[in-house]
């Protein structure tokens, strides 16, 4: 990656599945899209329109049927499927809308293993990262045992937890109420900015993208929608 | 570490079907250890015990039933020999030693045979080892005097100075009591052998007993042979069974007790198929219980895989949990092993006198945990499999 060069840089990425009737269905026509390292974005997308696709082909969770997804400096989709696995625990933070954390583990475990895939367990960073979004007094608590606003702090807590470069934020705040959502829409910007990565926000709620000084609309961004749209 | 930490987790996560599978496969190990151990030591022991005798002289019959009555004290005499005949063979430059026993009659279901002092004195019933008195001294040969084996005196309740009837035949029964009463003068130290079982009385006073026949009061049961030579033995098995027809030379007693077990040795062969059965059933349990949680699972492993997990890595971690449900089940196998081998050696002490040694070192306390802890593993492949082919996006929802 050159020092003018994107954190994230796509390029002709296209998906499709092929539907139970046997017909192939095209979700994801991204001709170009690109994210600056630090920057924050929020994309605009109603629900089914992709945009959860479009984010697992970044994080290289879905193989690209054509196109290029470069992520510093690496060609995501030149790559088979154990270095993307590697690649991604090493330069991306995910968070889910339903928080997606394990049960069976404690939040510090649940943290713990953000980093484990990548540069490997780190318990003090674990802890400093679990207090850092309020919930140091919580270690060893399981998440059924947290309220679901301190669900997603640990789910945020554990996507920084690797050092990342670019963290993926797919509805966020989609399970909490308006109070929760709006502080753990801060923290996740906060964390961000403090960890030096940048964001990338998808969401259909206008109170969550209004915070945002840069909205895209994802229906801009994938053809596939454009061609969809009457 | 990672691996370690997703493991044992799941182990926890899923604690009640792990600790059942874990306690069935203890059960199939334990039982599986139990009986190649009883099979193993029982065979080697039973055809190894010969009460320091290389053969038994008695009347015409099945060497075996000589030998488990003459030895083991178990079957009945297949009759009596005269007097002379041990003072024949007794005189034979080939023999060593001849001790005559006489039996018949017993004490609550303990019997009671009468023997001569050399049987304590001359007998080495191991190498090395003779028989020695914990309490007490011997019999007097002419008088109505008896020395009990350790196991017969700690279930009769007998101690030095106590007095008994005897009871005729080898089966209690209250209405046979002899008029004559002994006294007890000595207990023999544990020896493991089928003597700890027997009150020993002096061969005189069972011939004699009240209410046998007068006629066989100078016959002897049996004549137990120390020989000079191995040959001495097959020249004796010539003279006695092939070219007489009155006695059987039942020599050598340890490769008669082999015969048996050969003879039954289908029966082990079934009940070690069974065991083996046992095994792969419970570890067949260790496959079923992992593939039926597999769709639990399936959110966990897409939730790793997206936090950066392999595949690999995953198909590893179920593997690894399988050996280690099997490996916890072969820890607990041991306590079962260690009960059920208890159990059986106390009932054979009690028939035979014979003691198991159940911790003594046999070679499937290292081969079954191993084998056993490898099939579980593989039985891990299976739904390793499915955890490796799980798809990550389809199992991360919801899908915005």
């Amino acid at each position: 990656m050159t020092p003018s060069s994107p954190l994230l840089r796509i390029a002709g990425l296209r998906k499709s599945f092929v539907s139970p009737e046997g017909e192939r269905k095209h979700i994801v026509n991204v001709p170009e899209f690109s994210l600056e390292a630090g920057q924050q974005l929020a994309l605009r997308g109603e629900s089914g329109s992709g945009k959860t696709t479009f984010l697992h082909l970044i994080a290289g969770i879905l193989a690209a049927d054509a196109g290029t997804v470069q992520l510093a400096g690496c060609d995501m989709t030149a790559l088979g499927e154990h270095a993307r696995d590697r690649l991604r625990a090493e330069n991306i933070g995910y968070i889910f809308q339903t928080f997606n954390l394990l049960q069976g583990y404690s939040c510090l475990e649940n943290v713990l293993l953000g980093m484990a895939f990548g540069a490997g367990m780190d318990r003090a960073h674990s802890k400093a990262m679990l207090e850092r979004v309020g919930l140091g007094h919580r270690l060893r608590h399981f998440p059924r045992q947290l309220s679901t606003g301190q669900q997603q702090r640990v789910a945020v807590a554990r996507a920084l937890a690797n050092h990342p470069k670019l963290v993926l934020a797919d509805e966020p705040t989609g399970n909490l109420d308006h109070k929760n959502a709006h502080e753990s829409l801060a923290l996740i910007r906060e964390t961000c900015r403090e960890n030096g990565a940048a964001l990338l926000l998808v969401s259909h709620d206008p109170g969550v993208l209004g915070t945002f000084k840069e909205v895209r609309d994802f229906a801009e961004l994938n053809q596939v929608l454009q061609e969809a749209a009457p | 570490m990672t691996l370690a930490l997703i493991v044992l987790r799941s182990l926890r996560q899923h604690l009640f079907s792990t600790l059942i599978t874990a306690f069935s496969i203890a059960l199939a190990g334990g039982l599986l250890m139990s009986v190649w151990v009883v099979k193993v030591q029982s065979q080697a022991t039973f055809t190894q015990v010969n009460a320091g005798f290389d053969a038994v002289l008695g009347a015409r019959g099945s060497k075996l039933q000589l030998v488990l009555n003459a030895i083991f004290h178990l079957e009945a005499s297949p009759g009596n020999l005269a007097f002379a005949d041990y003072e024949f063979i007794k005189q034979h430059p080939a023999v060593k030693l001849a001790v005559p026993i006489a039996v018949g009659d017993n004490l609550r279901g303990y019997r009671i045979v009468g023997t001569m002092p050399e049987f304590f004195r001359d007998v080495e019933y191991a190498p090395g080892k003779t028989f020695s008195l914990r309490a007490g001294q011997l019999f007097n040969p002419t008088a109505k005097e008896a020395v009990l084996g350790s196991f017969a005196a700690e279930k009769l309740g007998l101690k030095v100075g106590d007095i008994f009837h005897p009871f005729h035949g080898l089966v209690y029964d209250e209405k046979n009591q002899h008029a004559e009463t002994y006294t007890v003068t000595g207990i023999l130290a544990s020896s493991n052998t089928p003597v700890d079982k027997v009150i020993w009385i002096p061969l005189h006073g069972l011939q004699t007993m009240s209410g046998h026949d007068p006629k066989a009061a100078t016959d002897v049961s049996a004549v137990l042979i120390q020989l000079r030579s191995p040959t001495a033995g097959f020249m004796l098995d010539m003279m006695y069974n092939k070219q007489g027809n009155r006695l059987t030379f039942a020599y050598p007693v340890g490769a008669i007790m082999a015969d048996l077990f050969s003879k039954i040795s289908w029966f082990d062969q079934v009940l070690t198929l069974v065991a083996y059965l046992v095994a792969l059933v419970s570890a067949i349990g260790v496959l079923v219980a992992i593939y039926n949680s597999m769709a639990a699972r399936r959110r966990d492993i897409a939730i790793l895989r997206a936090l950066g997990a392999g595949r690999m890595m995953l198909f590893g971690a179920v593997v690894l949990e399988a050996t280690m449900i099997g490996a916890l089940g072969m820890v607990a196998a041991f306590a079962v092993y260690g009960v059920t081998v208890a159990v059986v050696a106390a009932v054979i002490r009690a028939q035979t006198g014979i003691l198991l040694e159940a911790w003594s070192y046999n070679p499937v306390m290292l081969w079954a945990p191993a084998g056993m802890i490898v099939l579980c593993g593989a039985c891990g492949l299976l739904p390793a499999w499915k955890a490796y082919r799980t798809d990550v996006a389809e199992n991360l929802a919801p899908i915005s």
